[in-house]
């Protein structure tokens, strides 16, 4: 520890600390611009500089480490006249026009400059200009009002991972820009908005939406990935006008996905579902919802009485809250059926009845950390899960050796340290192979059920390496993505994945799918005895579906066979923010529901944490809150259960007094009784990701999220060797057929697919023809 | 270029940089003295104390000391770099030492790096003087064949590999740090110290920087001894210093001569001011340095205390007279360009001071000056001293203050009547002899 005294307060700080650090403190301010606590120390504002103690000239606080017994003033004569003469060459080429720029009243530089600027400039001369960079759909630049402090290249560079900013040219002409030509396409571009401490960055969507001081700021939970950032929504007149991070260090820290921050667009589009609608001979009618709701218990016990309960099943989005998961398995448990599901894409769910508690991460993201091996299986982790592998990037950085087994090896922007490429039916053999080698390096026995199995598969230098690395560690941690939970061989992937971990002295943990995966296992939204699965029930048409918040053929693995499933339904019932063509071709119902700005609700995130939330603004036209809806129909159904009156009551029922999950009950272990390897697949095989900007109905209705990079039509991926195989031309199209139907996309060449298959979204109109995620295809070209 | 000293010494003939006449004049004689004596690393940073070398790049600290700032014990790779990245107005004696002495160059890098345990050095050549480039690339490819750089040179177990790097001509990449990052490949801009290049230098690891002509010195210390060295200097300013004259003196050259020889003999040796005329200014270390009246000038002896005391700095020796027929208004103005231009954008008081600085020397040049304006360019220097990250918002300073200070009259004029002190005709009479 050290001593320092700073404006005559003494306090002790840790070796290595910066006078900033010391200064925050003691509560005094240092003024700043480049200076943040999350970016590495440039010291070229010159803002901070205070006056130190036999220092013959100011020194900049965020730089200059403590020495011992170091006497500091931040706000004497001298520091305080550096600080002027600093904010006066600050402003002499920025334009003096707040009222006209759009960070006006939230500006750093407006803030300080009331405190340290002159009343006039001295500055008679002609002042710069900056021609404007065009950064993409969700970064608006104003460059003459930067102020080079470089916090948005060092972001780019150093949280993003990918310097996709930087300062071209030399001093007075120095300028921020992209790459020539180029646009921001990182999945986290919308925190330099946030980073920028003037009017340069700006975001695209919200200029000129409204005054920072005109809005409301309400917290909010994150509906999208499973990591549940927090959120400052921001509110004028009832409407959502822009998505702010929350700072929470224990989740999001203060950043936020591009996903979090833009889909609220979609929040105020042209096709949320704002009035209950009946359809009768064909057409669509407007109803109230006495009448829909009426018509909806009729339609449902008039099933129940003509084909049994067992001909119910309901499918929810696991974006949905917590209530609404427990509301409509109650609703549908209470007509006596037990076709209910979440994991509308996954299609082997065979674990279920082997499992010990609630799958999750298996540890807190805080302590990622800590980790110092980590082995990712089956995961688009970038785009699934993009601050989380913020924080294993960071952590990559002070020594992480991450290892990875999927057959697409896309860049996630940061050092792999080993890696398993292999196309989907071989996922197995191979995860199986690391294991083998792990059990050899680490003098233990693979568990007896993997024993035939293994004698079957040859090793390879590969899985050497990452049981190599795995074996090495001290603090190992195994996770299966959204992809292997997607795989066709989901349960074998977990067995396999967890006697990796067993035999690392690991955790095991499984990445959340989404923002309420875990709430939906902790509910019991999904079959307990012998009901269908989301899978079993699109493969095979039922007499009545519920949906809750969902666009069937998008969100589920069937795609456009959910469409043929669904029209052969007698009825079809689906709660739902907004309207869809599709929709209104299966459905008979439609029940406006709110999205997660109007309604209460709770999400549990993929390490157990339960985040309640709250209404931000009113609803849309006669939209009502999900819950709200099923507590009615529930009654109205003459079940018991449903008499809430708060949905704090729901959530109680549900959580109990704390208003959390008991921890006793998350836990991954499964039980293997049996294990063999499925048979080789020869064809070429599908690998499907889910994109960034389509995996759920908001984000999918987000225009600018859609116009970015990670929103365009999904393109068939194949690796050069393999387009050639293939007869197909990297620029040129494809036709590829499954047994479901066919689709003609673009062809692109990337040598991050593993040879021999294609990779090609799925969760997208483009290619819903299609069905599965995955599976064998023919390709030609077209 | 005229020497009496010790690197320009012998370089009348012809092909004085290969590596055959270098070694005819006694070059690599100090090296095979330390691999044949064995002489320990600490006997060789001991002669280099002994003999005062102060760095000859500008700001003339002792090698010695430097070199003994390297950690020792250091696990890994530890680097040496010559900064020949001259580019400062008036400098311009590195490219000669380069062109015609470039094995006095390695020969000291390659002790450096025996007397510091580095195992490879970087040249970084300025990189508007591309055949110096070529040339000393040459230079070590000869080396390299004689067995003098590489592995196990001269069949000692001692190893070092040195290597060119040419810049694109950035003066802000003579800044030690800049300087690094350039060789990193990345945009040339000072680092924040500390920490310091000694325990955070090239790619995370010490390194020490020193400049060409410090290096050129080395050979001789080892071979003569350091007190021989100091010898040829005066107390606390050992060995003899290029001096790049230029300006308005009839042989404008590089001289090397011994610290403490009086400014008048320097000058008689550049022939004299041009045409007779009478001296008005010097700057005695290059542009940066503070300007000093000719008078002041004529008192000072060429050593870094001597130049210290009459309030200016030897720097790195580059002499820029300036006779009775200059406007020193439009002086200042192209210095004020140069600084303005060669800014690196990173620190705000240099990006943003430098510009207004040559704004308002412009315009009290063109005849739009106010009479505030000497105030405020005094205002301006002094909130950019000291407020950045490297000395270039300080080199940029200097001149404008010192050329108020000495010659506050002639801008007062300007600014009053709209034109220069020094009659046009006056000024032209100068510039006719170049003319002509």
């Amino acid at each position: 520890m050290l001593e320092i005294e700073i404006d005559g307060k003494q306090l002790q700080v840790p070796d290595g600390s910066t006078v900033m650090e010391a200064a925050s403190k003691v509560g005094a301010y240092v003024p700043h611009f480049c200076y943040h606590k999350k970016l590495s120390i440039a010291a070229n504002c010159r803002m901070c500089l205070v006056q130190v103690e036999k220092a013959p000239k100011p020194l900049p606080a965020c730089a200059t480490p403590v020495t011992n017994g170091m006497k500091v003033w931040t706000h004497s004569e001298q520091a305080v006249k550096a600080q002027k003469g600093v904010m006066e060459f600050l402003l002499i080429n920025h334009p003096l026009d707040c009222p006209i720029c759009d960070q006006g009243g939230e500006c750093q530089l407006q803030d300080l400059s009331v405190g340290y600027g002159g009343v006039e400039s001295r500055y008679q001369e002609e002042k710069r200009v900056v021609g404007n960079k065009d950064l993409g759909p969700l970064v608006s630049t104003d460059m003459t009002r930067c102020i080079n402090c470089t916090r948005c290249v060092r972001f780019t560079t150093e949280i993003a991972g990918l310097m996709e900013l930087g300062q071209a040219f030399r001093g007075e002409h120095a300028e921020i820009m992209p790459f020539v030509e180029k646009t921001i396409d990182s999945e986290l571009s919308g925190n330099i908005i946030d980073l920028c401490p003037v009017g340069a960055l700006t975001s695209k969507p919200f200029r000129f939406g409204a005054r920072a001081w005109e809005m409301s700021r309400r917290k909010s939970v994150s509906p999208h990935d499973s990591l549940g950032s927090n959120l400052v929504v921001q509110v004028k007149n009832d409407v959502v006008k822009r998505v702010l991070p929350l700072e929470n260090e224990e989740l999001n820290e203060c950043w936020l996905s591009d996903k979090d921050r833009f889909s609220y667009e979609a929040l105020n589009g042209e096709e949320r579902l704002t009035r209950p609608q009946i359809k009768q001979g064909g057409k669509w009618i407007e109803a109230d919802w006495p009448t829909a709701l009426e018509y909806v218990a009729n339609g449902l016990k008039s099933v129940r009485t003509e084909h049994g309960a067992d001909a119910i099943g309901a499918l929810a989005s696991s974006h949905s809250t917590l209530e609404e998961l427990h509301l409509l398995q109650a609703v549908v448990r209470g007509l006596g059926s037990d076709n209910i599901d979440f994991r509308l894409r996954q299609t082997d769910v065979s674990a279920d009845a082997h499992r010990a508690g609630l799958p999750w991460l298996g540890m807190n993201v805080t302590e990622i950390g800590a980790l110092d091996r980590l082995f990712i299986v089956g995961s688009f982790f970038r785009k699934d899960h993009p601050l989380v592998a913020q924080r294993v990037r960071q952590a990559v950085k002070r020594g992480l050796k991450v290892s990875v087994l999927n057959p697409v090896v896309d860049d996630w922007q940061f050092k792999i340290d080993s890696k398993i490429q292999v196309k989907p039916s071989a996922v197995v053999a191979s995860l199986l192979a690391v294991a083998k080698e792990l059990a050899q390096k680490t003098g233990q026995a693979l568990a007896d059920v993997f024993l035939p199995a293994a004698a079957k598969i040859e090793t390879d230098a590969a899985a050497s390496a990452v049981a190599a690395s795995l074996a090495s560690g001290k603090q190992v941690a195994v996770w299966i993505g959204n992809y292997a939970q997607q795989h066709a061989e989901a349960s074998r992937i977990e067995a396999v994945a967890q006697e990796v971990a067993r035999l690392s002295k690991g955790k095991f943990g499984v990445l959340g799918e989404a923002a309420n995966t875990v709430g939906g296992y902790l509910v019991g939204s999904l079959p307990a005895k012998g009901g269908k699965t989301a899978a079993q029930m699109l493969a095979a048409p039922l007499k009545a579906y519920v949906l809750l918040g969902i666009d069937a053929e998008l969100d589920t693995q069937a795609g456009q066979r959910a469409l043929e499933t669904l029209g052969k339904a007698d009825t079809v019932i689906a709660l739902s923010a907004f309207k869809s063509e599709s929709a209104l071709a299966y459905a008979d119902v439609l029940l406006p529901i709110a999205p997660f700005t109007e309604t209460a609700g709770v999400f549990v995130n993929t390490e157990g944490r339960a985040q309640a939330f709250y209404p931000v603004v009113k609803a849309a036209g006669d939209v009502r809150p999900g819950w709200k809806v099923l507590r009615v129909l529930g009654q109205l159904l003459g079940l018991d259960g449903f008499d809430f009156d708060k949905v704090e009551d729901v959530r109680k029922l549900i959580l109990g007094a704390e208003q959390q999950p008991e921890r006793s009950r998350f836990n991954n272990l499964v039980t293997v009784e049996s294990f063999a390897l499925a048979a080789p697949v020869t064809g070429v095989e599908r690998i499907a990701d889910v994109p960034i900007y389509a995996a759920d109905p908001i984000a999918r209705r987000s225009a600018p999220l859609q116009k970015t990079r990670d929103g365009q039509a999904p393109a068939l991926r194949a690796s050069v060797s393999t387009v050639a195989k293939l007869g197909l031309e990297a620029g040129g199209k494809a036709k590829v057929k499954s047994l479901s139907g066919a689709v003609i996309v673009p062809v692109v060449a990337d040598d991050g697919v593993v040879d021999g298959s294609i990779c090609l979204a799925g969760a997208h109109a483009d290619t819903s023809a299609l069905g599965g995620l995955h599976g064998e295809v023919s390709v030609e070209r077209v | 270029m005229s020497s009496q000293g010790i690197i320009l010494s012998g370089l009348d003939g012809d092909r004085t940089w290969r590596l055959a006449d270098y070694i005819k004049r006694g070059g690599y004689d100090a090296l095979k003295k330390i691999i044949a004596e064995k002489l320990s690393a600490d006997h060789v940073i001991g002669e280099v104390k002994k003999s005062s070398l102060r760095g000859r790049g500008g700001a003339g600290f002792p090698t010695g000391l430097k070199w003994s700032f390297m950690p020792r014990a250091f696990p890994g790779a530890k680097y040496l770099a010559c900064n020949s990245d001259e580019g400062e107005p008036g400098t311009f004696k590195d490219r000669d030492i380069l062109r015609y002495n470039p094995h006095a160059v390695i020969e000291g890098m390659i002790i450096a790096g025996y007397a510091m345990g580095c195992e490879r050095g970087y040249n970084y050549i300025h990189g508007e003087i591309f055949e110096v480039y070529t040339r000393f690339e040459e230079a070590l490819q000869e080396a390299r064949e004689a067995g003098l750089l590489g592995k196990n040179i001269l069949g000692s177990d001692f190893s070092f590999d040195l290597f060119a790097h040419h810049g694109y001509g950035a003066y802000i990449c003579g800044e030690e740090t800049a300087l690094l990052e350039s060789i990193e490949g990345k945009k040339g801009q000072p680092r924040f110290k500390p920490p310091f290049p000694a325990s955070f230098g090239l790619y995370g690891k010490p390194t020490t920087i020193n400049n060409t002509e410090t290096f050129a010195s080395i050979p001789y210390i080892i071979r003569e001894g350091g007190d021989a060295f100091l010898a040829l200097g005066k107390p606390n300013n050992g060995g003899t210093k290029l001096f790049s004259v230029s300006g308005h003196v009839n042989k404008p050259g590089n001289y090397e001569i011994p610290l403490g020889t009086p400014f008048a003999d320097l000058l008689e040796m550049a022939g004299g001011v041009r045409g007779g005329r009478k001296l008005k200014a010097v700057i005695p270390g290059g542009s940066s340095a503070p300007v000093l009246p000719g008078a002041v000038m004529m008192d000072c002896t060429m050593d870094y205390d001597s130049i210290s005391k009459a309030g200016s700095m030897l720097g790195s020796g580059a002499v820029i007279v300036m006779d009775d027929s200059t406007c020193m208004v439009k002086a200042l103005e192209r210095l004020s360009y140069f600084y303005f231009e060669e800014s690196c954008g990173q620190c705000t008081p240099c990006r943003e001071g430098t510009g207004w600085l040559y704004r308002v020397v412009h315009r009290i040049e063109n005849g739009l000056g106010r009479p505030d304006d000497l105030d405020l360019l005094n205002s301006v220097t002094a909130n950019i001293m000291g407020r950045t990250i490297c000395a270039l918002g300080d080199a940029a300073s200097m001149p404008v203050q010192s050329f108020i200070k000495h010659f506050g009259d002639e801008f007062a004029f300007h600014i009053e009547h709209k034109k220069c002190l020094v009659p046009q005709d006056v000024q032209r009479e100068g510039s006719k002899i170049y003319v002509a």
